[in-house]
């Protein structure tokens, strides 16, 4: 296990190296550049600007320089802001929309499995068509309109809660309508997930044993049934989690959150290739992570998953 | 083999609702099961062996299944009138099974440690410690070899045979009065039936163990029970002891099966005989004998009217138009 662990490990290596490496050049291959917006800039300031940003290299060098740049976990500087370095940025947004994606995370997973839950024991009654409803609502309806309906009705009608994120206004029921919204999807697909797992692992003929061997209830689902049954939840975790920071870009926009979503796009439309790169960078690192502990996660659970 | 009845099944009828209709797949089937006798029930795959024995300790899936009628009466209880609590107190205690899949009958998630030792301390008064070695001496009983070694492991770590083995040490491991063996060799290789028969046959024997085996291989319970009911369409159409059940066969269905069995001593050029037709189907079965569109001897009667049991003595029975007079 130790030594599958660690193999598995060093094969992310390679893997951000092709991450880094793909992003580098599409981004300079994309057209424009960010210098190509100013229009009037005389040509010796734009010489210079090429110059101070080593932009005046052959792409390979330039490659090479940001690449140990990285290594260093050093962004450069940003082009677009020019007070503030690339890791100062992020340094500023990233924890936001890190504390808005894991909540939404934990609050989607917790919830769908609990939903998940119930509405297979309870399968085809009330719970069961109450909970399979929401879920397709949740499934089907897109992040651009939930945000929106939920600051609707909790925000404008009820004035419950704030309706959008502002610097005087930082207590925790600020981001409750946010991070509801993004959970929302995840937690759908989470509770169907498992709601569908649960039903199958119950027709399951261990299952039948453990009932035949005189356990009760409660011990056959608490014991039998849910760990073979959360699995596919477990290795859906990882592609949830890049869902869901996705889906903070959105929502961050939506709810006027100063996290990374918003110079995200920004950064884009603007060709700040250092900002881009950091950001492309720094979500490639956290969902190769995720998907690395996800697979631990899953080792442990399935003895029947072979480490050689 | 005693003469004290332990088990008495008496008129159990289990049904299942489902959308083309209801399905008798037990339609009044009666049986005792005396202490220490090995009981066979034989039947072709869909007859309601299976059923039958899973409503013995009120198993049924419901829905869509429902026990409709009858008795289960167990060391003078009716296991279908008590609580359920009280029944989980005989499941796996009292009264255990062992089932036809044994790649899929244990769970993969666990040790089977885990899964025996659970077994163990629900039923009687041992701390997980002593659970534990209990576990271990029933592994090795069960001719698992190494089975302090082989306790801490996984079911996929282990053969069909092997885990059919680590079956029977949980089923035996809280010593029951019934082992119930529903088709226990059908999945496992020819060569490794007779070992796991053997094992049941042994460890059941020293304990005086009732044993109800389940199977739709008449060739595995002529070596092993002192009685076999056939079962067909849900109903048991004759029972009667092995040996007189083989000899003097009654009923027209089981003389089939019997001529159907391979044989060392006939002719090696010989057709082997197989009873023409198909089993049918038992939803919405009117009430005649199920077997007359594949009986040779079939007569009018049989299509209009399910004969009542005929006693011929010594336990043997059938249910047939040729022995019972109409009334
Ligand atoms: N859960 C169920 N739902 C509907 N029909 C069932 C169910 N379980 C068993 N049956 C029906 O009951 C009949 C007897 O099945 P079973 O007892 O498993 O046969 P076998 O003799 O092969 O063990 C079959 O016709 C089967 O289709
Ligand atoms: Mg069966």
């Amino acid at each position: 296990m130790g030594k599958f662990i660690i193999r598995r490990f060093l094969s992310l290596i390679p893997t951000m190296f092709v991450i880094i490496t793909f992003s580098f050049f599409l981004i300079r291959f994309a057209p424009g550049g960010p210098f190509s917006g100013e229009k009037n800039l005389p040509e010796q300031v734009i010489q210079n600007m090429m110059k101070k940003y080593h932009m005046d290299e052959p792409l390979f060098t330039q490659y090479i320089r940001y690449f140990g740049d990285v290594l260093r976990w050093d962004f450069g500087p940003s082009f677009k802001y020019k007070e503030s370095s690339v890791n100062e940025l992020i340094e500023q947004c990233f924890p936001v929309s890190i504390m808005l994606g894991s909540a939404a995370l934990v609050l989607s997973v917790v919830f769908g499995i609990l939903v998940g839950i119930i509405s297979a024991l309870k399968q085809n009654r009330w719970q069961d068509y109450l909970s399979m409803s929401l879920a397709v609502v949740g499934i089907s309806v897109p992040l651009f309109v939930i945000g929106p309906v939920l600051q609707l009705i909790f925000a404008m009608k009820l004035h419950w809660l704030p309706l959008t994120w502002t610097s005087r206004n930082t207590s925790v029921t600020f981001a409750l309508l946010p991070v509801i919204t993004l959970a929302f999807p995840y937690f759908a697909y989470i509770a169907r997930l498992s709601r569908a797992s649960i039903l199958e692992v119950l027709r399951a003929d261990y299952v039948r044993t453990a009932r035949a061997k005189g356990l009760s209830e409660n011990v056959v689902i608490a014991k039998h049934v849910l760990k073979g049954a959360l699995l596919p939840v477990v290795s859906y975790l990882g592609p949830a989690f890049a869902g869901i920071i996705t889906g903070s870009l959105v929502v961050e926009s939506t709810f006027a959150i100063p996290g990374i979503g918003r110079i995200f796009v920004q950064s884009a439309l603007n060709r700040d290739y250092t900002l881009i790169m950091a950001e492309v960078i720094i979500f490639s690192l956290i969902l190769v992570l995720v998907n690395f502990l996800v697979d631990i996660l899953y080792g442990f659970l399935d003895p029947r998953i072979a480490y050689k | 083999m005693t003469e004290e009845v332990i088990l008495r099944v008496k008129g159990l009828q289990t049904y299942f609702h489902t959308d083309e209709g209801i399905v008798k797949a037990v339609d009044g089937v009666s049986f005792d099961l005396r202490r220490g006798e090995t009981l066979g029930i034989v039947g072709e795959s869909g007859s309601g062996k299976s059923v039958t024995n899973l409503s013995i300790i009120n198993m049924i899936p419901s829905p869509p299944g429902r026990i409709a009628g009858g008795e289960v009466e167990f060391m003078g209880t009716d296991l279908l009138k008590i609580p359920v609590k009280d029944l989980r107190a005989i499941r796996g205690n009292k009264i255990s099974m062992i089932f036809q899949d044994p790649m899929t009958s244990l769970n993969p998630y666990l040790r089977i440690s885990t899964q025996m030792v659970e077994t163990i301390v629900l039923h009687q008064d041992l701390d997980k410690k002593a659970a534990k070695d209990k576990a271990i001496d029933m592994l090795k009983l069960a001719g698992i070899p190494a089975p302090e070694k082989r306790i801490d492991q996984y079911p996929h770590q282990f053969s069909g045979g092997m885990r059919q083995r680590v079956m029977i040490a949980m089923a035996l491991s809280c010593n029951p009065e019934i082992l119930i063996a529903d088709e226990p060799t059908s999945a496992l290789d020819v060569t490794i039936q007779a070992q796991i028969l053997d094992i049941i046959r042994g460890l059941t024997a020293q304990t005086g163990t009732s044993v109800i085996l389940i199977t739709h291989s008449l060739g595995v319970v002529a070596g092993m029970c002192d009685t076999i009911c056939v079962m067909y369409a849900g109903r048991i159409v004759e029972r009667g002891p092995t040996g007189e059940l083989f000899e003097a066969p009654k009923h027209p269905y089981t003389q089939g099966l019997i001529k159907s069995v391979p044989r060392l001593d006939k002719a090696s050029g010989e057709r082997l005989f197989s009873i023409r037709g198909q089993p049918p189907n038992v939803i919405d079965l009117p009430d005649c004998c199920p077997f007359y569109p594949r009986c040779d001897k079939a007569m009018d009667l049989c299509k209009r009217k399910y004969p009542a049991s005929k006693d011929l003595g010594n336990g043997h029975a059938v249910s047939c138009w040729l022995y019972t007079e109409a009334k």
